[in-house]
């Protein structure tokens, strides 16, 4: 889901001036005086819930496997209505999730596959459909892509989404620019005439009464409204027919919960369920600096096309490390594991939570060293995005058709 | 895609004066001319060309009309090594025609409107001269005139061209290109076959994809490898045959049992082995899944509804 959008709308009088807070919305990530962030306070801020235990258990019970590694780490820890989401479950009251991208780079970098990552074992564990859209009309709009090139990317884009695994009996994946139109345009401005110009204002915190003046609003009100519509069952005839009641789970990253909030405000105006979220921390960039990774800079982040001498390269170079200066301090005191990235990288993609906790045992009391950590590190990803590599050769244009084919899927819920 | 009944159709349309010849499939002049005898007409050779700023060219020629490629490439501004034969998938994707096809009659293809057509001018002097009509199992003899009829029907002009012109210098101070004026306007990139595609996407950042060298023959030859990896090669099949996807799961199950298998007991490998293998076979198994679907769905959107 975008968070370009705006950007060119000024952030003159955002939130962010004051930097003794904390600083989360969809165009900025920034910490409190360069520390970490507070999730804890992000959750009382935004007024969504922590995904606790007891919710884990219960996922647990009701997929009958181990809950997804994100899960058992903290990586998705907050939500709003995934309780309600399971409770309709149980009863045999399926959903179907919603995820998406703005395909603006060609290089994918590890911190967009989470998403898409855990998006997959929802769909595995739950046995549910999925849509995944591809804004490419508003990359092309705000990042001034040509309509092909937006259109060319969002299709090498999808292949990269399909390496992940997803299922294509289950799974519709749509452009903006192919499929924006019919029941998916009338919901778009079913949405949009919900939504005023102060409520948007409200909900991403901006104020001022010059920004009316300079904003065009309707192109701004059309794009808030994008990721709104693909939360309807409606917008999709061809896959939930008569479905009108059907439940929508997306799973994003936390700086995106304004849109959603905005969704779910206008969701029973026009009749709808309210979209049930599920959201993801950061994943840290390779040099820490408070934030998120960024497709910008080439150091910040492991690409899913970089060699295994890339990655080694990366990690051994950038990757920060919460390591004593020297050998002797380390045994000493052990490694800082708040800021250190490797152990941080490893908790997001090491499975085995007995490795992971003797590493960060041995780590954090000084017996083991970065140099172990960081090649533990390079062996994880390396396999990763080996695999991913080859997955995404046998990505062909043909199954990149199929998958965003308007055709039904009948064996969605099986 | 043209057929090329197509070219018969508008021969008759504009009451074009042609004879048709059958005769086996033919990928040379010489097999050619065992079914087309020389009264009939004058046989003649067809070069597809291209330069190395992606721009085609269709060069028709009496067979013994010496083309000489280093002077051509001069005449046409290119320098002396600037034009060879196009690669095979040019033949398709540009003139939509396969090997020992190449003809004038491939621009009547959209896809061919950026191919420059250059005619031997001693064809004029010919009764009739004789062409595929895009198929090679087919031949059409037809004057000149005929030939400007159709050229001019589908908005080309009729380049007539004497190919035996070697001045010394070729071109020179005084001598210009005098064939630049043919070089078309636009380039055309011809894309790569879908698999091949999929596999240099995946090709690291700092290795290009190889360029390819095609042979400079009077045949068009069969595109040299092209810097996809062997890696890569064997993903696509794991995913489409099921004997190499059953190798892949038996291979990494016994390299697991090689590696963990030493005195553990059964039932603890057993564990081992569920923990180990279970998401990296479903991911698997999703991808053959995928795979499976795609051709089917493929071949639905390319199926003949049944006659009622």
């Amino acid at each position: 889901v975008s968070s370009q959008l705006a950007m060119d709308v000024g952030k003159k009088d955002s939130i962010a001036s004051d930097s003794s807070e904390q600083v989360v919305n969809p165009w900025e990530v920034a910490a409190k005086d360069g520390g970490k962030i507070d999730y804890d306070k992000l959750i009382d801020q935004f007024g969504c819930q922590r995904l606790d235990d007891s919710l884990i258990d219960r996922v647990q019970r009701l997929t009958s496997r181990q809950p997804h590694v994100f899960l058992r780490r903290g990586v998705f820890f907050a939500h709003r209505d995934f309780n309600e989401v399971l409770d309709a479950y149980e009863r045999g009251d399926k959903f179907y999730l919603y995820t998406g991208r703005g395909p603006s780079s060609e290089a994918l970098h590890l911190g967009h596959l989470i998403p898409f990552m855990f998006t997959k074992y929802l769909q595995e564990a739950f046995k549910v459909p999925l849509v995944i859209q591809l804004t490419d009309d508003e990359k092309c709009m705000w990042k001034n892509l040509s309509v092909e090139e937006s259109q060319r990317l969002a299709r090498e884009n999808a292949k990269d989404i399909i390496a992940c695994g997803f299922d294509v009996t289950k799974t519709f994946i749509f452009s903006d620019f192919d499929y924006v139109g019919g029941a998916f345009y009338k919901n778009m401005v079913k949405v949009a005439k919900c939504v005023t110009l102060n409520k948007a204002m409200g909900i991403f915190g901006f104020s001022g009464e010059d920004h009316i003046g300079k904003l065009s609003f309707p192109p701004v009100q059309a794009c808030l409204s994008v990721p709104a519509v693909p939360s309807f069952p409606s917008s999709f005839p061809h896959l939930f027919p008569g479905k009108d009641k059907l439940r929508c789970l997306i799973p994003c990253a936390i700086d995106q919960d304004p849109y959603f909030r905005m969704t779910r405000d206008v969701a029973p105006r026009l009749g709808y369920s309210k979209p049930a979220l599920i959201e993801s921390s950061f994943f840290p960039a390779l040099q820490a600096k408070n934030g998120k990774m960024s497709a910008s800079d080439p150091n910040s982040a492991i690409y899913v096309t970089d060699t295994a001498k890339e990655i080694k390269n990366k990690i051994n170079r950038y990757a920060f490390s919460g390591g004593q200066d020297s050998i002797e301090k380390h045994r000493e005191i052990g490694a800082n594991l708040e800021v250190d990235i490797p152990v941080k990288y490893l908790s997001f993609f090491l499975d085995d939570d007995t490795e992971l906790e003797h590493i960060k045992k041995e780590y954090g009391e000084g017996r083991m060293l970065t140099g172990e950590v960081k090649k533990r590190l390079t062996e994880v990803l390396t396999e990763m995005v080996e695999r991913h590599r080859m997955a995404r050769a046998a990505v062909t244009d043909e199954m990149v058709d199929a998958f965003m084919a308007v055709r039904p899927l009948p064996s969605m819920f099986e | 895609v043209c057929n090329y009944r197509i070219i018969f159709w508008i021969f008759q349309e504009l009451q074009i004066d042609y004879s048709k010849y059958e005769h086996p499939p033919v990928l040379t002049v010489e097999e050619q001319a065992k079914y087309v005898s020389s009264s009939e007409g004058a046989l003649s050779k067809n070069l597809f060309l291209k330069d190395k700023k992606n721009r085609y060219y269709i060069v028709s020629a009496m067979t013994d009309t010496k083309v000489d490629m280093k002077v051509l490439s001069q005449r046409l501004g290119l320098g002396k090594g600037g034009i060879r034969m196009a690669p095979e998938e040019a033949l398709s994707e540009l003139l939509q025609v396969s090997l020992g096809c190449v003809t004038p009659f491939a621009v009547v293809n959209e896809s061919a409107r950026d191919v420059s057509l250059l005619l031997d001018q001693k064809f004029k002097n010919q009764t009739r001269c004789i062409f595929h009509p895009l198929s090679n199992d087919v031949s059409v003899s037809l004057n000149t005139l005929g030939l400007d009829k159709f050229l001019q029907s589908i908005g080309r002009d009729s380049v007539y061209i004497d190919l035996e012109v070697n001045a010394n210098p070729v071109v020179g101070k005084d001598q210009p290109p005098d064939l630049a004026v043919y070089v078309p306007s636009n380039s055309v990139v011809v894309p790569e076959l879908p698999t091949k595609t999929a596999s240099i996407q995946t090709a690291s950042k700092n290795v290009s994809a190889e360029k390819t060298k095609p042979v400079a023959s009077a045949k068009p030859s069969k595109l040299a490898g092209n810097g996809k990896s062997a890696v890569e090669d064997s993903a696509l099949l794991v995913f489409k045959n099921p004997e190499k996807f059953v190798e892949e799961i038996l291979d990494k199950t016994t390299a697991l049992l090689l590696s963990e298998g030493k005195g553990e007991n059964v039932e603890a490998l057993a564990e081992t082995f569920r923990k180990r293998l279970t998401s990296e076979f479903t991911h698997l198994a999703v991808m053959y899944k995928n795979t499976a679907y795609s051709q089917g769905f493929y071949a639905g959107t390319q199926s003949q509804p049944k006659r009622p």
